[in-house]
């Protein structure tokens, strides 16, 4: 069976992802990269745990003067919905219906960018109301680097999505595309994971104290 | 690279079983998208209410620790079959990161 092979919802087989050896290789690889992604954000949370608040004199702001629930609650209730959109995707992905799979990534790919502008609008408030920026402490050094590096995951999911529904348009789904899809919405969700822990230990804790 | 190992021996066969399998997982998606959904509203309101850390803190993980199970064994479907290096991948994972973390909080910047 080529990969390239067409199909139809019938022939279509129950787990397109793992059906190819490539498919089950980058299945494989990807859960791996995961393991290795929670390690990486594990030493950016216990930095910033570590300096969280150290800043060199009184008149720097801490984290119980800055954040503000609200926008927390707006951030989190995006991603937390752009997960539950890619997962609709995934859904049709696997009933071989490719328009409607392309329409929730597109829903996807909104909600994150949503997430996105609401993360812009945040740093460049505490920059400019409360001069807490990348260099002006410890505390803003590991919060910038903890925070940021979810940002660029999510910017770097965001190209993802994008450049597959740009490749793949017209080409509809194969035993090719089919495991690019899926990880790509694997890799959407290991972003919701880690933001779960950004929002309760930086954001929830930050506020009580 | 095109190699081909079915795991499908007629899907004709068992198609709209397939297509009602899917549809119930997908219930069962929103229904658990709905309890994250409710769980971080708690965790949210216990913050606002303003009750003691020593109380907030321990709850608040495990609220957390709740829902990225639910992401992970529903929405990336760990729950399935095959995910047994999934599983060993995240879990030394997730071990390494609290010996990481647990390690910083108490000796390396103490």
């Amino acid at each position: 069976m080529d990969a390239e092979q067409k199909f139809t919802s019938r022939t279509w087989p129950e787990s397109p992802e793992k059906t190819t050896l490539e498919g089950k290789n980058k299945f494989l690889g990807f859960w791996l990269f995961l393991g290795g992604e929670t390690v990486l954000f594990a030493s950016l949370f216990a930095t910033y745990l570590a300096l969280k608040d150290k800043v060199p004199s009184d008149d720097h702001a801490l984290a119980i003067d800055m954040f503000e629930l609200p926008l927390v609650f707006i951030m989190t209730m995006l991603l937390l919905t752009s997960s539950l959109t890619s997962v609709y995707a995934m859904y049709h992905m696997k009933n071989y219906n490719f328009q409607k799979m392309k329409t929730w990534l597109i829903i996807t790919v909104g909600l994150g960018l949503a997430f996105l502008g609401f993360e812009i609008y945040e740093f460049n408030h505490y920059v400019h109301e409360y001069h807490h920026t990348f260099t002006s402490s410890a505390f803003g050094s590991s919060f910038y680097t903890l925070v940021g590096f979810h940002g660029a995951h999510v910017v770097v999911g965001l190209g993802w999505f994008l450049l597959l529904l740009i490749r793949n348009t017209n080409r509809g789904l194969n035993l090719y595309n089919a495991p690019k899809f899926f990880l790509a919405s694997l890799y959407w969700h290991f972003i919701d994971v880690v933001w779960v822990f950004i929002f309760t230990v930086v954001y929830l804790m930050g506020m009580v104290g | 690279m095109a190699t081909q190992q079915s795991t499908s021996a007629n899907p004709k066969v068992n198609y709209e079983y397939r297509r009602k399998k899917a549809a119930e997982e997908m219930r069962k998606h929103v229904t658990s998208f709905a309890l994250m959904i409710f769980v971080t509203l708690i965790a949210f309101i216990m913050v606002l209410a303003g009750f003691d850390k020593t109380f907030v803190y321990p709850v608040l993980l495990a609220l957390a620790a709740l829902q990225v199970v639910l992401q992970l064994y529903y929405f990336m479907h760990m729950s399935h079959k095959g995910h047994g290096a999934a599983a060993l991948f995240l879990y030394s994972g997730a071990l390494v990161a609290f010996i990481t973390i647990l390690t910083f909080l108490t000796i390396v910047w103490w």
